[in-house]
Protein backbone atom coordinates (compact mmCIF):
# COMPACT_ATOMS: atom_id res chain seq x y z
CA UNK A 1 0.00 0.00 0.00
CA UNK A 2 1.61 3.32 -1.03
CA UNK A 3 1.14 6.17 1.37
CA UNK A 4 -1.03 8.90 -0.15
CA UNK A 5 1.21 12.15 -1.03
CA UNK A 6 0.06 14.26 1.47
CA UNK A 7 -0.13 11.93 4.60
CA UNK A 8 3.98 12.22 6.48
CA UNK A 9 6.13 9.12 5.81
CA UNK A 10 6.08 6.30 8.11
CA UNK A 11 8.54 5.96 10.42
CA UNK A 12 7.78 2.43 11.79
CA UNK A 13 6.32 -0.22 9.72
CA UNK A 14 5.58 -3.74 11.38
CA UNK A 15 3.86 -6.08 9.10
CA UNK A 16 2.72 -9.57 10.05
CA UNK A 17 4.54 -9.68 13.38
CA UNK A 18 4.68 -13.05 15.65
CA UNK A 19 6.97 -13.51 18.46
CA UNK A 20 6.68 -16.40 21.02
CA UNK A 21 9.09 -16.26 24.23
CA UNK A 22 9.62 -20.30 25.36
CA UNK A 23 7.05 -21.44 22.96
CA UNK A 24 4.44 -19.05 24.68
CA UNK A 25 3.21 -16.46 21.91
CA UNK A 26 3.57 -13.04 23.32
CA UNK A 27 2.51 -11.43 19.87
CA UNK A 28 0.91 -12.34 16.64
CA UNK A 29 -0.19 -11.32 13.84
CA UNK A 30 0.32 -7.37 14.85
CA UNK A 31 0.18 -5.17 11.38
CA UNK A 32 1.49 -1.29 12.94
CA UNK A 33 2.61 1.61 10.83
CA UNK A 34 3.56 4.59 12.97
CA UNK A 35 4.00 7.99 10.52
CA UNK A 36 6.50 11.20 11.24
CA UNK A 37 5.10 12.90 13.86
CA UNK A 38 2.57 10.81 15.27
CA UNK A 39 2.59 10.60 19.17
CA UNK A 40 0.96 7.37 19.64
CA UNK A 41 0.39 5.88 22.84
CA UNK A 42 0.19 1.85 23.34
CA UNK A 43 -2.13 0.75 26.07
CA UNK A 44 -2.67 -3.00 27.30
CA UNK A 45 -2.46 -5.10 30.15
CA UNK A 46 0.61 -5.88 31.78
CA UNK A 47 2.11 -9.09 29.96
CA UNK A 48 0.17 -8.40 26.61
CA UNK A 49 3.40 -7.70 25.17
CA UNK A 50 4.00 -4.08 25.25
CA UNK A 51 7.51 -4.10 26.21
CA UNK A 52 8.04 -6.78 24.01
CA UNK A 53 7.28 -4.21 21.05
CA UNK A 54 8.99 -2.30 21.79
CA UNK A 55 12.00 -4.40 22.25
CA UNK A 56 11.46 -5.40 18.55
CA UNK A 57 11.03 -2.23 17.54
CA UNK A 58 14.39 -1.19 19.21
CA UNK A 59 16.13 -4.66 17.60
CA UNK A 60 16.67 -5.93 21.37
CA UNK A 61 14.83 -9.03 20.05
CA UNK A 62 14.43 -10.62 16.60
CA UNK A 63 11.07 -11.57 15.44
CA UNK A 64 9.65 -14.57 15.01
CA UNK A 65 7.68 -13.93 12.40
CA UNK A 66 6.84 -10.98 10.00
CA UNK A 67 9.15 -8.23 9.25
CA UNK A 68 9.73 -4.53 11.34
CA UNK A 69 11.27 -1.20 9.48
CA UNK A 70 12.17 0.92 11.33
CA UNK A 71 13.14 4.49 9.56
CA UNK A 72 13.31 3.02 6.12
CA UNK A 73 15.93 0.05 7.39
CA UNK A 74 16.34 -2.61 9.89
CA UNK A 75 15.64 -2.15 13.08
CA UNK A 76 19.26 -2.72 14.90
CA UNK A 77 20.63 -0.18 12.06
CA UNK A 78 17.60 2.05 13.27
CA UNK A 79 18.35 1.77 16.64
CA UNK A 80 21.16 4.74 16.93
CA UNK A 81 18.32 6.80 15.45
CA UNK A 82 15.86 5.75 17.88
CA UNK A 83 15.83 7.46 21.90
CA UNK A 84 14.65 5.03 24.27
CA UNK A 85 13.08 5.55 27.74
CA UNK A 86 13.05 1.85 29.49
CA UNK A 87 10.02 1.00 31.84
CA UNK A 88 12.33 0.12 34.86
CA UNK A 89 14.91 3.08 36.21
CA UNK A 90 14.68 1.81 39.08
CA UNK A 91 17.06 -1.15 38.67
CA UNK A 92 21.35 -1.05 39.15
CA UNK A 93 20.38 2.49 42.13
CA UNK A 94 23.30 1.53 44.08
CA UNK A 95 25.88 1.86 41.07
CA UNK A 96 27.97 4.06 41.20
CA UNK A 97 27.45 6.77 38.66
CA UNK A 98 26.67 10.23 38.45
CA UNK A 99 23.48 11.76 36.95
CA UNK A 100 26.11 13.77 34.12
CA UNK A 101 27.67 10.29 33.49
CA UNK A 102 23.85 8.75 32.94
CA UNK A 103 23.13 10.90 30.20
CA UNK A 104 27.06 10.75 29.32
CA UNK A 105 25.92 7.37 27.90
CA UNK A 106 23.02 8.72 25.75
CA UNK A 107 26.37 10.12 23.48
CA UNK A 108 27.83 6.71 22.85
CA UNK A 109 28.08 5.48 19.30
CA UNK A 110 27.59 9.27 18.39
CA UNK A 111 29.29 10.07 14.91
CA UNK A 112 30.23 6.44 14.22
CA UNK A 113 32.73 7.27 17.51
CA UNK A 114 32.49 4.67 20.12
CA UNK A 115 32.22 7.55 23.29
CA UNK A 116 34.43 9.92 22.57
CA UNK A 117 34.52 12.77 25.22
CA UNK A 118 34.11 15.84 22.36
CA UNK A 119 32.92 19.17 22.65
CA UNK A 120 30.06 18.85 20.68
CA UNK A 121 28.97 15.74 22.56
CA UNK A 122 29.21 17.97 25.89
CA UNK A 123 27.12 20.39 24.79
CA UNK A 124 24.53 18.10 23.14
CA UNK A 125 24.85 16.11 26.68
CA UNK A 126 24.26 19.62 28.78
CA UNK A 127 21.41 20.99 26.52
CA UNK A 128 19.35 17.55 26.91
CA UNK A 129 19.64 18.01 30.79
CA UNK A 130 18.91 21.81 30.21
CA UNK A 131 15.57 20.64 28.96
CA UNK A 132 14.87 18.03 30.96
CA UNK A 133 15.85 20.70 34.06
CA UNK A 134 18.27 18.35 35.61
CA UNK A 135 21.04 20.11 34.96
CA UNK A 136 21.99 21.10 38.80
CA UNK A 137 21.56 17.59 39.32
CA UNK A 138 24.42 16.44 37.43
CA UNK A 139 26.81 16.22 40.35
CA UNK A 140 23.98 13.49 42.12
CA UNK A 141 24.21 10.22 42.31
CA UNK A 142 22.10 8.57 40.76
CA UNK A 143 20.62 7.24 44.10
CA UNK A 144 19.81 10.38 45.42
CA UNK A 145 17.55 10.81 43.07
CA UNK A 146 13.57 10.60 43.31
CA UNK A 147 11.43 8.71 40.74
CA UNK A 148 10.39 11.31 38.79
CA UNK A 149 13.91 13.20 38.67
CA UNK A 150 14.81 9.93 37.37
CA UNK A 151 12.44 9.89 34.74
CA UNK A 152 13.80 12.63 33.47
CA UNK A 153 17.27 12.14 33.63
CA UNK A 154 16.64 8.98 31.15
CA UNK A 155 14.25 10.99 28.97
CA UNK A 156 17.70 13.71 28.72
CA UNK A 157 19.67 10.48 27.78
CA UNK A 158 17.76 9.21 25.17
CA UNK A 159 17.48 13.20 23.94
CA UNK A 160 21.01 13.65 23.65
CA UNK A 161 21.49 12.02 20.30
CA UNK A 162 18.27 13.91 18.95
CA UNK A 163 16.13 10.80 18.23
CA UNK A 164 13.61 10.93 15.13
CA UNK A 165 11.57 8.64 17.65
CA UNK A 166 11.10 8.48 20.81
CA UNK A 167 9.91 5.13 22.90
CA UNK A 168 9.06 5.92 26.11
CA UNK A 169 7.84 2.34 27.99
CA UNK A 170 5.95 3.43 31.09
CA UNK A 171 6.85 6.86 31.30
CA UNK A 172 4.12 7.75 33.26
CA UNK A 173 4.65 5.08 36.43
CA UNK A 174 6.91 7.19 38.86
CA UNK A 175 4.91 10.34 37.92
CA UNK A 176 2.59 11.79 40.79
CA UNK A 177 -1.08 12.83 38.92
CA UNK A 178 -0.48 16.44 39.25
CA UNK A 179 2.72 15.55 37.40
CA UNK A 180 1.23 14.08 34.53
CA UNK A 181 -0.03 17.23 33.04
CA UNK A 182 2.58 18.91 33.08
CA UNK A 183 4.48 15.86 31.76
CA UNK A 184 2.37 15.27 28.89
CA UNK A 185 3.18 18.91 27.93
CA UNK A 186 6.38 18.16 27.82
CA UNK A 187 6.46 15.13 25.53
CA UNK A 188 3.87 17.40 23.30
CA UNK A 189 6.60 19.72 22.77
CA UNK A 190 9.26 16.72 22.60
CA UNK A 191 6.52 15.70 19.97
CA UNK A 192 7.19 19.07 17.67
CA UNK A 193 10.47 17.52 16.48
CA UNK A 194 10.39 13.59 17.44
CA UNK A 195 7.61 10.87 16.66
CA UNK A 196 6.72 9.56 20.54
CA UNK A 197 5.47 6.10 20.94
CA UNK A 198 4.63 6.17 24.45
CA UNK A 199 3.50 2.60 26.21
CA UNK A 200 1.28 2.22 29.31
CA UNK A 201 -0.78 -0.17 31.15
CA UNK A 202 -2.75 2.44 32.91
CA UNK A 203 -6.00 3.70 30.25
CA UNK A 204 -6.19 6.38 32.67
CA UNK A 205 -2.90 8.10 31.58
CA UNK A 206 -4.41 8.93 28.15
CA UNK A 207 -4.32 12.73 27.05
CA UNK A 208 -5.14 15.04 24.88
CA UNK A 209 -2.29 15.07 23.96
CA UNK A 210 -1.84 12.14 22.29
CA UNK A 211 -2.75 11.75 18.55
CA UNK A 212 -3.37 8.01 18.28
CA UNK A 213 -4.07 4.89 20.49
CA UNK A 214 -3.54 1.49 19.99
CA UNK A 215 -4.20 -1.87 22.08
CA UNK A 216 -1.86 -4.50 22.88
CA UNK A 217 -2.85 -7.83 23.76
CA UNK A 218 -0.65 -10.17 21.71
CA UNK A 219 -2.77 -8.67 18.91
CA UNK A 220 -2.54 -5.42 18.17
CA UNK A 221 -5.56 -3.18 17.38
CA UNK A 222 -4.97 0.35 15.81
CA UNK A 223 -7.38 3.36 16.15
CA UNK A 224 -5.90 6.25 13.86
CA UNK A 225 -7.03 9.34 14.30
CA UNK A 226 -5.75 13.31 12.56
CA UNK A 227 -7.35 15.28 15.72
CA UNK A 228 -8.71 13.97 19.04
CA UNK A 229 -12.09 13.32 19.74
CA UNK A 230 -14.23 12.41 22.41
CA UNK A 231 -14.93 9.14 20.05
CA UNK A 232 -11.35 8.23 19.75
CA UNK A 233 -10.79 8.26 23.39
CA UNK A 234 -14.21 6.14 23.96
CA UNK A 235 -13.21 3.89 21.29
CA UNK A 236 -9.55 3.60 23.05
CA UNK A 237 -10.99 2.44 26.16
CA UNK A 238 -13.58 0.66 25.15
CA UNK A 239 -10.61 -1.43 23.02
CA UNK A 240 -11.02 -5.46 22.77
CA UNK A 241 -8.39 -6.99 25.03
CA UNK A 242 -7.34 -10.64 25.26
CA UNK A 243 -6.81 -11.17 28.98
CA UNK A 244 -4.26 -13.06 30.01
CA UNK A 245 -6.87 -15.84 31.12
CA UNK A 246 -6.69 -19.01 28.92
CA UNK A 247 -10.61 -19.07 27.30
CA UNK A 248 -12.07 -15.85 27.51
CA UNK A 249 -10.87 -15.23 23.88
CA UNK A 250 -12.24 -11.28 24.11
CA UNK A 251 -12.78 -8.86 26.88
CA UNK A 252 -13.49 -5.81 27.16
CA UNK A 253 -12.17 -2.96 29.49
CA UNK A 254 -14.39 -1.67 31.56
CA UNK A 255 -15.10 2.13 30.12
CA UNK A 256 -13.31 5.04 31.82
CA UNK A 257 -13.40 8.39 31.88
CA UNK A 258 -11.09 11.27 32.44
CA UNK A 259 -12.56 13.91 34.40
CA UNK B 1 59.09 -5.49 61.18
CA UNK B 2 61.58 -3.80 59.73
CA UNK B 3 63.47 -6.80 59.54
CA UNK B 4 61.06 -8.34 57.97
CA UNK B 5 61.47 -6.16 55.10
CA UNK B 6 65.03 -6.75 54.37
CA UNK B 7 64.27 -10.68 53.70
CA UNK B 8 64.22 -11.01 50.17
CA UNK B 9 61.37 -13.24 49.96
CA UNK B 10 58.97 -10.49 52.18
CA UNK B 11 59.79 -8.10 49.59
CA UNK B 12 58.43 -10.20 46.90
CA UNK B 13 55.60 -10.69 49.17
CA UNK B 14 54.61 -7.07 49.34
CA UNK B 15 55.19 -6.52 45.64
CA UNK B 16 53.05 -9.56 44.88
CA UNK B 17 50.51 -8.19 47.23
CA UNK B 18 50.26 -4.70 45.46
CA UNK B 19 49.91 -6.76 42.33
CA UNK B 20 47.26 -8.61 42.86
CA UNK B 21 45.44 -5.70 44.73
CA UNK B 22 45.65 -3.32 41.83
CA UNK B 23 44.15 -6.34 39.77
CA UNK B 24 41.06 -6.86 42.79
CA UNK B 25 40.46 -3.60 42.75
CA UNK B 26 39.71 -3.40 38.78
CA UNK B 27 38.81 -6.49 37.99
CA UNK B 28 36.86 -6.92 41.75
CA UNK B 29 34.78 -3.87 40.97
CA UNK B 30 33.46 -4.88 37.63
CA UNK B 31 32.33 -8.72 39.46
CA UNK B 32 30.55 -6.80 42.38
CA UNK B 33 28.65 -4.25 39.91
CA UNK B 34 27.60 -6.84 37.20
CA UNK B 35 26.57 -9.41 40.04
CA UNK B 36 28.92 -12.19 38.68
CA UNK B 37 30.56 -13.18 42.20
CA UNK B 38 29.19 -16.66 41.99
CA UNK B 39 30.49 -16.76 37.98
CA UNK B 40 34.07 -15.72 39.21
CA UNK B 41 34.16 -18.18 41.49
CA UNK B 42 33.51 -20.75 38.90
CA UNK B 43 36.51 -19.59 37.14
CA UNK B 44 38.80 -19.57 39.77
CA UNK B 45 37.54 -23.31 40.83
CA UNK B 46 37.86 -24.45 37.18
CA UNK B 47 41.36 -22.81 37.36
CA UNK B 48 42.23 -25.21 40.03
CA UNK B 49 41.57 -28.29 37.22
CA UNK B 50 44.62 -26.21 35.62
CA UNK B 51 46.52 -26.18 38.28
CA UNK B 52 46.17 -30.03 38.68
CA UNK B 53 46.30 -30.41 34.65
CA UNK B 54 49.54 -28.25 34.80
CA UNK B 55 51.27 -30.24 37.62
CA UNK B 56 49.82 -33.05 35.98
CA UNK B 57 51.28 -32.35 32.62
CA UNK B 58 54.68 -30.75 33.95
CA UNK B 59 53.75 -27.66 32.44
CA UNK B 60 54.48 -24.45 34.23
CA UNK B 61 51.79 -23.46 36.72
CA UNK B 62 50.65 -19.55 34.70
CA UNK B 63 50.18 -21.37 31.59
CA UNK B 64 48.02 -24.46 32.32
CA UNK B 65 45.79 -22.21 34.92
CA UNK B 66 45.15 -19.65 32.01
CA UNK B 67 44.37 -22.11 29.88
CA UNK B 68 41.94 -23.89 31.30
CA UNK B 69 40.59 -21.06 33.12
CA UNK B 70 40.41 -19.07 29.76
CA UNK B 71 38.47 -22.30 28.56
CA UNK B 72 36.09 -22.04 31.62
CA UNK B 73 35.31 -18.08 30.75
CA UNK B 74 34.64 -19.09 27.26
CA UNK B 75 32.36 -21.77 27.96
CA UNK B 76 30.66 -19.44 30.70
CA UNK B 77 30.15 -16.45 28.27
CA UNK B 78 28.52 -18.79 25.56
CA UNK B 79 26.05 -19.99 27.93
CA UNK B 80 25.46 -16.66 30.15
CA UNK B 81 24.47 -14.93 26.69
CA UNK B 82 22.44 -18.01 24.73
CA UNK B 83 20.56 -19.47 27.48
CA UNK B 84 20.70 -16.66 30.81
CA UNK B 85 18.24 -18.52 32.75
CA UNK B 86 20.30 -21.89 32.79
CA UNK B 87 23.38 -19.98 33.40
CA UNK B 88 23.74 -20.57 37.22
CA UNK B 89 23.41 -24.40 37.20
CA UNK B 90 26.22 -24.68 34.44
CA UNK B 91 28.47 -22.21 36.44
CA UNK B 92 27.96 -24.49 39.39
CA UNK B 93 28.31 -27.71 37.08
CA UNK B 94 31.76 -26.44 35.69
CA UNK B 95 32.65 -24.73 39.38
CA UNK B 96 32.75 -28.42 40.79
CA UNK B 97 34.00 -30.83 37.74
CA UNK B 98 36.86 -28.67 37.81
CA UNK B 99 37.91 -28.73 41.34
CA UNK B 100 37.19 -32.19 41.40
CA UNK B 101 39.24 -32.66 37.75
CA UNK B 102 42.57 -30.91 39.68
CA UNK B 103 42.01 -32.94 42.85
CA UNK B 104 41.98 -36.08 40.75
CA UNK B 105 44.99 -34.82 38.37
CA UNK B 106 47.10 -34.32 41.55
CA UNK B 107 46.60 -37.45 42.61
CA UNK B 108 47.58 -39.45 39.14
CA UNK B 109 50.79 -37.57 39.21
CA UNK B 110 53.38 -40.14 40.08
CA UNK B 111 55.24 -39.59 43.20
CA UNK B 112 53.88 -36.12 43.81
CA UNK B 113 53.29 -34.85 47.31
CA UNK B 114 50.31 -32.95 47.70
CA UNK B 115 50.37 -29.11 47.82
CA UNK B 116 47.39 -28.93 47.90
CA UNK B 117 47.18 -26.32 50.65
CA UNK B 118 49.45 -24.09 48.97
CA UNK B 119 46.95 -24.13 45.87
CA UNK B 120 43.79 -23.59 48.35
CA UNK B 121 45.30 -21.21 50.70
CA UNK B 122 47.57 -19.51 48.63
CA UNK B 123 51.72 -19.23 48.62
CA UNK B 124 52.19 -15.34 48.98
CA UNK B 125 55.60 -15.92 50.86
CA UNK B 126 56.77 -18.27 48.35
CA UNK B 127 56.88 -16.10 44.82
CA UNK B 128 59.64 -16.54 42.80
CA UNK B 129 60.99 -13.51 40.77
CA UNK B 130 60.60 -14.82 37.49
CA UNK B 131 56.54 -15.43 38.62
CA UNK B 132 56.64 -12.21 40.05
CA UNK B 133 57.44 -11.03 36.53
CA UNK B 134 54.67 -12.87 35.02
CA UNK B 135 51.83 -11.45 36.93
CA UNK B 136 53.10 -8.27 36.33
CA UNK B 137 52.81 -8.60 33.22
CA UNK B 138 49.00 -10.01 33.57
CA UNK B 139 48.22 -7.04 36.17
CA UNK B 140 49.71 -4.61 33.36
CA UNK B 141 47.84 -6.24 30.87
CA UNK B 142 44.17 -6.39 32.61
CA UNK B 143 44.20 -2.47 33.89
CA UNK B 144 45.09 -1.25 30.52
CA UNK B 145 42.64 -3.41 28.91
CA UNK B 146 40.16 -2.06 31.31
CA UNK B 147 41.98 1.45 30.87
CA UNK B 148 41.14 1.35 27.16
CA UNK B 149 37.64 -0.08 27.42
CA UNK B 150 36.51 2.19 30.20
CA UNK B 151 33.77 3.57 28.21
CA UNK B 152 32.45 0.38 27.14
CA UNK B 153 32.43 -1.50 30.33
CA UNK B 154 31.04 1.65 31.94
CA UNK B 155 27.85 1.13 29.90
CA UNK B 156 27.72 -2.03 30.08
CA UNK B 157 27.40 -2.36 33.61
CA UNK B 158 24.95 -0.01 34.52
CA UNK B 159 22.68 -0.63 31.64
CA UNK B 160 23.51 -3.32 28.75
CA UNK B 161 20.49 -3.06 27.12
CA UNK B 162 20.92 0.99 26.41
CA UNK B 163 24.35 -0.03 25.58
CA UNK B 164 23.21 -2.41 23.07
CA UNK B 165 20.78 0.26 21.29
CA UNK B 166 23.74 2.84 21.04
CA UNK B 167 26.04 0.33 19.34
CA UNK B 168 27.95 -0.93 22.05
CA UNK B 169 28.92 -4.37 21.68
CA UNK B 170 28.08 -5.21 24.89
CA UNK B 171 28.72 -9.41 23.77
CA UNK B 172 31.95 -8.47 22.98
CA UNK B 173 33.06 -6.74 26.14
CA UNK B 174 31.09 -9.73 28.37
CA UNK B 175 33.65 -12.05 27.11
CA UNK B 176 36.34 -9.73 27.04
CA UNK B 177 35.32 -8.94 31.14
CA UNK B 178 34.83 -12.90 31.82
CA UNK B 179 38.70 -13.44 30.04
CA UNK B 180 40.11 -10.95 32.65
CA UNK B 181 38.44 -12.61 35.27
CA UNK B 182 40.25 -15.48 34.51
CA UNK B 183 43.88 -13.98 33.85
CA UNK B 184 43.26 -12.07 36.93
CA UNK B 185 42.13 -15.04 39.24
CA UNK B 186 45.09 -16.76 38.32
CA UNK B 187 47.34 -14.59 39.43
CA UNK B 188 45.23 -13.72 42.80
CA UNK B 189 45.01 -17.33 43.37
CA UNK B 190 49.08 -17.37 44.08
CA UNK B 191 48.57 -15.00 46.60
CA UNK B 192 45.79 -16.04 48.51
CA UNK B 193 44.49 -19.17 46.93
CA UNK B 194 41.30 -20.83 45.61
CA UNK B 195 39.49 -20.68 48.80
CA UNK B 196 39.92 -16.48 49.29
CA UNK B 197 40.27 -15.09 45.72
CA UNK B 198 36.49 -14.56 45.99
CA UNK B 199 36.58 -12.47 49.18
CA UNK B 200 40.05 -10.20 47.69
CA UNK B 201 37.59 -9.87 44.57
CA UNK B 202 34.71 -9.13 46.45
CA UNK B 203 35.47 -7.19 49.49
CA UNK B 204 37.14 -4.22 48.86
CA UNK B 205 34.95 -3.64 45.87
CA UNK B 206 31.75 -3.67 47.94
CA UNK B 207 33.38 -1.28 50.80
CA UNK B 208 34.24 0.63 47.94
CA UNK B 209 30.69 0.83 46.36
CA UNK B 210 29.18 3.12 48.85
CA UNK B 211 31.94 5.70 48.88
CA UNK B 212 32.13 5.87 45.19
CA UNK B 213 30.44 8.46 43.22
CA UNK B 214 31.81 6.63 39.88
CA UNK B 215 32.90 3.43 38.82
CA UNK B 216 36.58 4.33 38.19
CA UNK B 217 36.86 6.15 42.04
CA UNK B 218 35.56 2.36 43.35
CA UNK B 219 38.13 1.05 41.04
CA UNK B 220 40.86 3.76 42.61
CA UNK B 221 39.39 2.91 46.51
CA UNK B 222 38.93 -0.80 46.09
CA UNK B 223 42.55 -1.32 45.00
CA UNK B 224 43.72 1.18 47.86
CA UNK B 225 41.85 -0.58 50.73
CA UNK B 226 43.05 -4.10 49.41
CA UNK B 227 46.49 -2.93 49.21
CA UNK B 228 45.66 -1.81 52.59
CA UNK B 229 44.30 -5.56 53.78
CA UNK B 230 46.82 -7.46 51.47
CA UNK B 231 50.16 -5.55 53.11
CA UNK B 232 48.42 -5.31 57.11
CA UNK B 233 47.51 -9.03 57.20
CA UNK B 234 51.17 -9.68 55.57
CA UNK B 235 52.66 -8.09 58.36
CA UNK B 236 50.51 -9.07 60.99
CA UNK B 237 50.60 -12.69 59.44
CA UNK B 238 54.37 -12.52 60.04
CA UNK B 239 54.54 -11.03 63.46
CA UNK B 240 52.07 -13.67 64.59
CA UNK B 241 53.77 -16.40 62.89
CA UNK B 242 49.98 -17.37 60.95
CA UNK B 243 48.74 -18.35 57.66
CA UNK B 244 49.73 -15.37 55.32
CA UNK B 245 46.21 -15.39 52.87
CA UNK B 246 44.25 -16.53 55.91
CA UNK B 247 45.21 -13.60 57.81
CA UNK B 248 44.53 -10.84 54.84
CA UNK B 249 41.48 -11.98 54.57
CA UNK B 250 40.29 -12.09 58.13
CA UNK B 251 41.93 -8.22 58.27
CA UNK B 252 39.92 -7.55 55.02
CA UNK B 253 36.41 -9.01 56.96
CA UNK B 254 37.49 -6.53 59.73
CA UNK B 255 37.28 -4.14 57.12
CA UNK B 256 33.92 -4.55 56.22
CA UNK B 257 33.04 -4.69 59.37
CA UNK B 258 34.24 -1.05 60.10
CA UNK B 259 32.56 0.07 57.25
CA UNK B 260 29.04 -1.16 57.43
CA UNK B 261 29.93 0.43 61.12
CA UNK B 262 30.68 3.57 59.63
CA UNK B 263 27.87 3.71 57.69
CA UNK B 264 25.35 2.58 60.21
CA UNK B 265 26.91 5.58 62.42
CA UNK B 266 27.06 8.39 59.54
CA UNK B 267 24.07 7.23 57.26
CA UNK B 268 23.48 9.12 53.94
CA UNK B 269 26.49 10.97 54.01
CA UNK B 270 26.51 12.45 50.55
CA UNK B 271 28.92 10.98 48.40
CA UNK B 272 30.55 13.18 45.48
CA UNK B 273 31.19 12.15 42.10
CA UNK B 274 34.65 11.03 41.55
Amino acid sequence: MEPEPQSPETVIEVRGLGFSFDGHPVLEEVNLRVRRGDFLVLIGPNGGGKTTLLKLILGLLPPGRGEIVVLGTSPRRAARRVGYVPQNVHVNRSFPISVHDVVRLGSLGAGGRFFRRSPTAEAAVRAAMEEMGVWELRRKRIGQLSGGQLQRVFIARALVSRPEILLLDEAMASIDAQGRAEFYDLLAELNRSATIVAVTHDTMMLSPRVKSVACVNRRLHHHDAGEITPELLEAAYRCPVDLVAHGIPHRVFEMHRED
Amino acid sequence: MIEALQMEFMRHALLAGLLVSLVCGVIGTLVVVNRIVFLAGGIAHAAYGGIGLAIFLGWPFLAGTLGVALAAAAAMAAVTLRARHRADAVVGVIWAVGMAAGVVLIDLTPGYRSDLMSYLFGSILAVPAAELAEMAAVAALVVAVVAAGYPGFLAMSYDPEFARIRGVPVAALYVLMLALIAASVVIVIRVVGLILVIALLTIPPFIAESFSGSLRGMMVRASALSALFTVSGLLLSYALDLTSGATIILVAAAGFGGALLWRRLFPGRPVQAG
